[in-house]
Parts: structure tokens; C-alpha cells; sequence
């Protein structure tokens, strides 16, 4: 096996390929970096990088704080904001977040490099097995919160902190949600997703029950019968079809399941991929699945891009890091039909242009040859209770995640409004807790 | 290229950049090196009596100072006078000098506070050809205990004595070094002059504990414990330095007495500091220790780009420029009126001038809409924190207003010179003339 055998087969790398493809993008700073990088950090008054993180973390704060030898205290800062401050410093978009405005950034071009401060504060916290927060005072309170993504651990944690029992519902077999079934692995390798579900469960009065989802076990009614307040945090399981001819041939996938499969792998030499992998989309979850096909050896790995460029909601840099490793990036054509037989063996793409209608098809056709395809074209809302309001696609909340049915709360990417990213969902499922406690204990505003 | 050849004292050096008696300078092999690499001169490092060579630590026996990224800023020391016998240094410093006649050469001297011992030393010196003597009076550390070093620098009467041993027992030149252990460092050298003294070197390094290991509770460098106070210097106490070659270079008393200037010289600018405060050459010893001898090509390099630039030809047209605009506080122009004003195109943004303003100072900064910058010229003072903390370069700058414009703040227009000496506000005001 290599490179160039054809067809979806396993072991197309050596046995140290894997091993060195998936290791740790970022790796942590050590102190010394640490510090050097931190004293780049003006200290700035109403910072432009608090503002800009979605869950407010106070970032000159933390950096002086590992600037002056206490990466523990710079931690705190940091998860009393956003208690799943470790995966985000992995995950987040900071080039488009927090880095962006970054002064520095503005000036010269080189941005304060907050995300990588942020894990070496985290890391350092975690890796002692400290949690820095104690539970409250029991309030006999019981809170329901559906999806163990990262909406519904920040949501669970900050009701613990408060002293409510809660009990985290989830469909998959482990906890985390996206965070351990989408995301890179080489973003958050060694467990770590895991890991940090367990420190966070530290602070008590947590319970998980797996295996359990709506219309799975369970039914919003019971919930709100059995619990004072419920947290719906369910995410978005569906997947978007191509609704090209030809979708149903084999080797055509989803790619978060590509990802996910790919996530729970002991041995990634056992993974089969294709040698011309086809990749339609333009997020985050495209990237991923065409970084980590090229990862595992596929010779050619295209992503194909209906509209252009400067609409693709995958950042810059995740772009650039997929065309660093070899990935090709086609923009303005949808797919047309996907060809085959039996198993498909090219796409037909058509070329399209921005019309003052819309997008529009040129015309002009195209073909890529292709033993897997994997479809990266969003998900939707799946499995939303009924009675509760949508709009948009995605359960309609006001204030901090009310959904139109009362004591019903929803956060992270199952809720409307705000962008899809782990850091948004932490920020959502933590002001849902904040609105619940606040409400539960009488003081609602 | 800028002619740097130096006369200090009738000393002649290819260039101003000495290096100070010290580590770098106690043997040949460092000595020759040294020259090689193209230092001007050298003040060998000190030497005492003849006797059981002098006995140091066996731990650590410096401590420094750092920026963020390991850059040192300030370093402090407990080593003593050369530990290696007398007739081995007189020896080497006699060969050296034979094979860099062109070079400076300096002997540093300390010896027990007694006509006799400084007789001897002279003595023993005199065959080595040296250029010259510097009465080490500032070491702050180990000997001062013994009654030498700064025991001696802080008492004026001492150093008029045996400044006047010297000169009576020897045709050397010589330079007394001055420690800044003292309150008012004009007086030491007033001393040195009216011993008779050829020259001031300053400063000598300042009692310092650079830190305190948290853990064991003890200072650092760390000896078995414990920790004795050392003597600091590095580009951190250069601040201190300038202050104290202006005031022995500006006062009636020490005015034209040449001085010698030392403390945090490290780059080419630092030399031209002192120099346009008055000293005739510069020492470096840190920088030095921090880099090695090749630094002195940068400072050669620069020095005469500098001058260059300038259209001075000799060293001796910077030396003492400064001085005359070295003043006392109640000499300052009362009625000159600055505002700040901050670039909007080179602002970054950072507000790091407003917290510091509308924290600490004058409440003169406006923050608007978008994160704009501005100065409220009816409350500011011109104090100038905010381009102390601004991170861009003249991103904020003073404008001088012109006499006749009125200050917003005031409300006065703004005159000629007047200083405090004739303000209605003081007590003691004089009439104008």
C-alpha cells in the first residue's frame, strides 16, 4: 500500500508517518516562550481582545499573570470566564477572535500570541489536577442538561459551581461532544478532550448518563417534570445533502463522521482513505476532513467550494494550512452529479459566479477524479423537541437562551444566533446557567 | 571615518572605549584579547598589597537583573581585588604594555589606608611602563570591610590623603574612582582634586541585593545561604551614572577636572552620553561580560557615524557639550508650555497613555468613540507619562506653544522666560531686574 494505490485502502504511510502527521499542531510553549511572549502584551486599557472573545476573557490579565511566573493564577482568569479555556486555546479561531484586534496585531502584523498563552496557562493548571473552583452551598435545585457538547459542560459546570444537581444527558458513548468527535486530532491529540471533561467534572455534583438523548429515552415534558429547569444543548446532528445525482454511490461520506471515526482511531495506519479525495464545502469541518485525508496519505485531496473565496467560513489561516500540507482548494463550483458505478469514481462540477440573483451556474463544467468524497456542506437542527419555537433552522431564544417554552434554556450551536464555534457555545451555556440560577433562586431580572 | 584617537589625562588611546578595572581585565590572556578585539585601554583590575593573594567566594559571585527574554539589565557583584599574586599581574601588565604601546594601560590600585603600604605598591608598579594609576575607592563589597574601597570613597578627608600619598610618591597620573555610596558625590571629588588628583572615574558599582530567592528566604548570589550585599552596575544604573558625571561636571569646584565615566556604558550612544556630560572617555565592564570584547567594534562604528553626522572631527568637540544645559530645577523655564499630541496615524490604539493619564495623572486624555485618543489641552500639563508609556515611537510628541498663544489650562498667554527664583508664588522670590 502507498500513495498510489487506488481505490479507499488503509496503511498508505509508513508506521512513523502517522505518528509524526498527527501529533500536536501547536505544542505547548515552554516557560521561557512563554514569558518572552507574554512581555509582548501592552497591557491595553478596555483591551480590543477581551472584547472580541466571546466568552470576555480578561487576556491582558491572564498574560501578566505568566509573565510573572504564575501560569496557575493566569488559569483561574481564564476558566472563571470559560471553563473549557483549554480546548478553546486549541480550537479557537483566535486569528479571527481575539488575535485579530490585537493591537500588535493592527501594527506590525504579529499578533500577541494569546491563543498558545492561553493552553500554556491552562495546561499548567490542568496538568497538576488542580480545579480551582469549590461547588456552593447545595440548593436542592435540579438542572437538566441535554448534550455533553461544550455548551452543555460550561452550562453543567456553572450550575455545579452554584449548587445545583445536574444531570448532563448525552447519545454518545463519551462525553465532549465536538470537542471529541469533530475537531483535528492533531488540534487536541493525547486525550485531551477527555481529560478535560473529567478535571472539569472535579467540581461535583455533576452526574452523566450516557446513551440517552430526546426521542431516545427521553422527552422534554419529563424533563421539566423531573428537573426545576432544563438545558437543551443538543447541537446540530444533521447533515446537509448534496442533492447531487449520484450522492448514494459508495465511498461518498459524511465528513464529520470521517472526522469522528477518524477522532476515536487507537491506529490511524487501520483508517482507509482514498487515493483522489473530493472534499465539497467551505467550513471549518472541510478543512479538517481534507487536512487529515492528506494526513493519512491520500495522494490528491481537492475541496471544492461553491461560492468564493472571501465567503468561506473557514478562517485564513486554517485555509492556509490546508493548501501548506498539499490540500487544493477550488472555489465558485457546485457539485453537479456524482459519477460511478457502484462506488463513485469522479465528481462533475459546475462553475459559478455571483449574480444580483444569486449564485448562479456558468455553464462551464468540470470533472474531478475521485475514490471518496466527503460532504462538508453544514449541518441543521435534528431531533428539537417539539413545541419549542425555531427560527432560522435553530431553537429561537431571547436574553440568555430562553426558548419559548419556560424553564426550557438553550445554548451552543443548537440555539439561534451567534457563531458556531466551541468558544460561543462555552459563552451561551454559561449565561444559560447564570439566567437559570439568577431565575431558580429568585432573582430573576 | 571619524578620528576617535583620545588624550585623557595625557593618556593616549586609539579610541575612548577603556575597559574598567574588573574580571575582563585581570590577566595578559584576557588583556591581549581585549586590544585585539580593539579596545582603547584597559584599567587592569585592581591590585593590592603584596602578600597571601586575596581569597574569594566559591559560589556564585554575581546576581543580575533580566527583561523577559533573558536580556540583562543589571548585573551586581562580590568578587574582590584580584586574587592572583602581585608579581604575576606586575609581570604580565609589563609584557602586555610592551606589545601594545599604543593602547592605554591603567593600573588599579587598592592597598590598606596607610602612607606606607601605598609607597610600596607604588614601588613596586613603577618598572611595569603603565600609563597610569586609579585609586580604586568605590568597591562597596569585602574590602570596604577591611577598611579599603568605598570605606575610604566615603570619607572625603581620606581620599585627599592618600590621593596626596600618591601624587607625592609617584609621577603617574592618576585617576581616584568614586563610589556612588555616598549622598553628595561633588564632595568626594572635591577631595580628589585638592589631593591633587589627575581625574575622577565614575561610578563605582552601588550596594545591591538584585533579588531574593523566595524559597529559601535568602539573597541572591546565594552562598550556603546566605548573601552579602554586592556592587551593581549594567545599563541599570546608567540613569544614576550620567546624574553624577554632570553634577562633578557642572560644579565650581570640579569644573574642567576630567573625568573618567563609567556605569551601564553599552552601546556607542551610552559612551556619547557620558561624553557629552563631560567624561573625557568612557569604561565598560559589563557590557563586556555580558557580550565579550567584539561589542567594541559597535561602539567605534557608531561613535563615528555619530560624529561623523555631527562634523565633529576630535573627541574633545562632544566632550562637555551637554553640560552647560545641565541646570538646577529652580533655573527651568516656568512659562515654557508644552501639550502633548498624539499622531492618529501612528496611534495603535492600545490606550495604554489614557490609563495612565486618567489613572495617575491629569485626567487629560479623552477616550472616544472607536477607541480615539485625544488630549484634552485644558488639562494637560505636559507631564510626558503618556509618551513614557506609549509603545510607538513619537506616536505622541510636545508641542511647544508660541509666546503669545494662550494655554487652554491656565488660561495664561504664554511670556518670556521666568523661572522660580522670580515666581509671586515663592516666598523667597527675588525682584525681577
Amino acid at each position: 500500500m502507498n500513495q498510489l494505490t487506488p481505490g479507499v485502502v488503509a496503511g498508505r504511510l509508513g508506521p512513523g508517518d502517522y505518528a509524526r502527521n498527527f501529533a500536536d499542531i501547536a505544542p505547548r510553549f515552554d516557560a521561557h516562550e512563554a514569558r518572552v511572549a507574554a512581555d509582548r502584551c501592552y497591557f491595553c486599557h478596555d483591551a480590543p481582545c477581551m472584547t472580541a472573545c466571546p466568552t470576555t476573557i480578561d487576556i491582558p490579565l491572564f498574560i501578566r499573570q505568566i509573565a510573572t511566573g504564575t501560569p496557575e493564577a493566569a488559569a483561574k482568569t481564564i476558566f472563571s470566564q470559560n471553563i473549557l479555556g483549554g480546548m478553546c486555546a486549541r480550537v479557537c479561531p483566535t486569528e479571527q477572535l481575539c488575535e485579530e484586534v490585537c493591537v500588535r496585531e493592527v501594527a506590525e502584523g504579529k499578533p500577541v500570541e494569546i491563543g498558545r498563552l492561553q493552553r500554556y496557562a491552562t495546561d499548567s493548571l490542568m496538568e497538576k489536577g488542580v480545579h480551582p473552583f469549590t461547588r456552593g452551598k447545595p440548593t436542592g435545585k435540579r438542572v437538566a442538561v441535554v448534550g455533553a457538547g461544550p455548551a452543555g459542560l460550561a452550562a453543567a459546570h456553572r450550575l455545579a459551581m452554584k449548587g445545583h444537581e445536574v444531570v448532563i444527558y448525552d447519545a454518545r458513548p463519551k462525553a465532549g461532544g465536538l470537542n471529541e468527535y469533530g475537531i483535528a486530532s492533531y488540534k487536541a491529540p493525547d486525550g485531551f478532550a477527555q481529560a478535560e471533561v473529567d478535571w472539569l467534572m472535579k467540581i461535583g455534583g455533576i452526574a452523566v448518563e450516557k446513551g440517552k438523548a430526546l426521542g431516545q429515552g427521553l422527552t422534554l415534558d419529563r424533563l421539566k417534570a423531573g428537573h426545576d429547569a432544563v438545558v437543551l444543548a443538543i447541537g446540530l446532528r444533521g447533515v446537509n445533502a448534496l442533492r447531487a445525482e449520484g450522492e448514494g454511490l459508495a465511498n461518498v461520506v459524511d465528513a464529520v463522521d470521517f472526522i469522528a471515526e477518524l477522532r476515536q482511531a487507537e491506529d490511524k495506519s487501520k483508517l482507509a482513505i482514498g487515493r483522489d479525495v473530493v472534499v465539497i464545502g467551505g467550513g471549518m469541518t472541510a478543512v479538517d476532513a481534507a487536512v487529515q485525508s492528506r494526513l493519512l496519505g491520500a495522494e490528491n485531496v481537492t475541496i471544492v467550494y461553491r461560492r468564493d473565496q472571501s465567503q468561506m467560513s473557514a478562517s485564513a489561516d486554517e485555509q492556509e494550512h490546508a493548501t501548506s500540507v498539499g490540500v487544493r482548494i477550488i472555489h465558485n463550483a457546485a457539485p453537479v452529479r456524482v459519477i460511478g458505478t457502484g462506488a463513485v469514481a469522479e465528481v462533475e462540477f459546475a462553475y459559478t459566479e455571483n449574480m444580483p440573483g444569486g449564485l448562479k451556474t456558468t455553464g462551464q463544467t468540470f470533472r474531478l477524479k475521485a475514490d471518496q468524497v466527503m460532504k462538508a456542506i453544514g449541518q441543521t437542527l435534528l431531533g428539537a423537541p417539539e413545541g419549542l419555537k425555531i427560527e432560522g433552522g435553530k431553537i429561537a431564544v431571547s436574553g440568555a437562551g430562553r426558548t419559548s417554552v419556560p424553564g426550557v434554556w438553550a445554548a451552543g450551536d443548537c440555539a439561534a444566533g451567534g457563531e458556531d464555534l466551541t468558544v460561543t457555545a462555552v459563552a451561551e451555556g454559561r449565561d444559560a446557567a447564570e439566567d437559570i440560577h439568577a431565575s431558580l433562586m429568585g432573582q430573576a431580572g | 571615518m571619524a578620528d576617535l584617537t583620545t588624550t585623557f589625562i595625557g593618556i593616549k588611546s586609539p579610541n575612548p572605549f577603556w575597559l574598567a578595572s574588573a574580571p575582563p581585565t585581570d590577566k595578559e590572556y584576557n588583556v591581549r584579547r581585549a586590544y585585539e578585539a580593539g579596545w582603547g585601554g584597559v584599567v587592569w583590575k585592581t591590585l593590592g598589597s603584596e602578600g597571601p593573594p586575596i581569597v574569594n567566594v566559591n559560589g556564585p559571585r554575581y546576581g543580575a537583573i533580566w527583561g523577559a527574554d533573558r536580556r540583562l539589565l543589571g548585573l551586581n557583584n562580590i568578587e574582590l581585588i584580584t586574587d592572583r599574586p602581585l608579581e604575576v599581574n606586575l609581570r604580565e601588565i609589563k609584557q602586555v604594555k610592551r606589545d601594545y604601546r599604543d593602547r592605554a594601560l591603567v593600573i588599579s590600585l587598592m592597598v590598606p589606608c596607610d602612607e606606607e603600604s601605598w609607597k610600596a605598591i607604588l614601588k613596586a608598579i613603577e618598572d611595569t611602563e603603565a600609563d597610569g594609576v586609579e585609586l580604586n575607592f568605590g568597591c562597596p563589597h569585602g574590602m570596604s570591610e577591611r577598611g579599603m574601597g568605598s570605606a575610604v570613597g566615603q570619607v572625603p578627608e581620606y581620599i585627599e590623603m592618600v590621593t596626596r600619598w600618591v601624587k607625592q610618591h609617584s609621577r603617574m597620573p592618576c585617576i581616584v574612582k568614586l563610589t556612588p555610596n555616598i549622598t553628595d558625590v561633588r564632595k568626594p571629588a572635591e577631595a580628589a582634586k585638592r589631593g591633587g588628583a589627575d581625574a575622577v572615574s565614575l561610578i563605582n558599582t552601588i550596594n545591591s541585593i538584585t533579588s531574593v530567592n523566595l524559597d529559601s528566604f535568602a539573597p541572591e548570589p546565594t552562598i550556603d545561604g546566605k548573601g552579602a550585599h554586592g556592587g551593581y552596575c549594567g545599563p541599570a544604573v546608567k540613569p544614576i551614572a550620567l546624574s553624577m558625571v554632570s553634577e562633578i561636571a557642572r560644579h565650581a569646584e570640579t569644573r574642567g577636572l576630567p573625568i573618567s565615566g563609567i556605569g551601564g556604558v553599552t552601546t556607542w550612544r551610552d559612551a556619547a552620553e557620558f561624553m557629552a556630560l563631560g567624561a573625557g572617555n568612557v569604561q565598560v565592564c559589563t557590557a563586556a561580560m555580558t557580550y565579550g570584547f567584539k561589542i567594541v567594534q559597535e561602539m567605534i562604528s557608531g561613535l563615528s557615524q555619530y560624529m561623523d553626522e555631527k562634523g565633529f572631527t576630535a573627541t574633545s568637540e562632544l566632550v562637555g557639550r551637554a553640560v552647560p544645559n545641565v541646570t538646577d530645577w529652580n533655573q527651568l523655564n516656568l512659562n515654557y508650555v508644552t501639550k502633548a499630541q498624539i499622531d492618529q496615524d501612528l496611534c495603535i490604539k492600545c490606550g495604554r497613555c489614557y490609563a495612565a493619564c486618567e489613572d495617575t495623572s491629569h485626567q487629560a486624555i479623552w477616550m472616544k468613540e472607536g477607541r480615539v485618543f485625544e488630549v484634552n489641552d485644558a488639562e494637560c500639563v505636559a507631564c510626558n507619562l503618556c509618551i513614557d508609556v506609549c509603545p510607538v515611537e513619537n506616536c505622541i510628541t510636545m508641542r511647544p506653544l508660541a509666546k503669545g498663544e494662550v494655554d487652554p489650562r491656565t488660561g495664561k498667554t504664554v511670556g518670556d522666560y521666568a523661572n522660580w527664583t522670580t515666581h509671586p508664588n515663592n516666598p523667597m522670590a527675588q525682584a525681577a531686574e
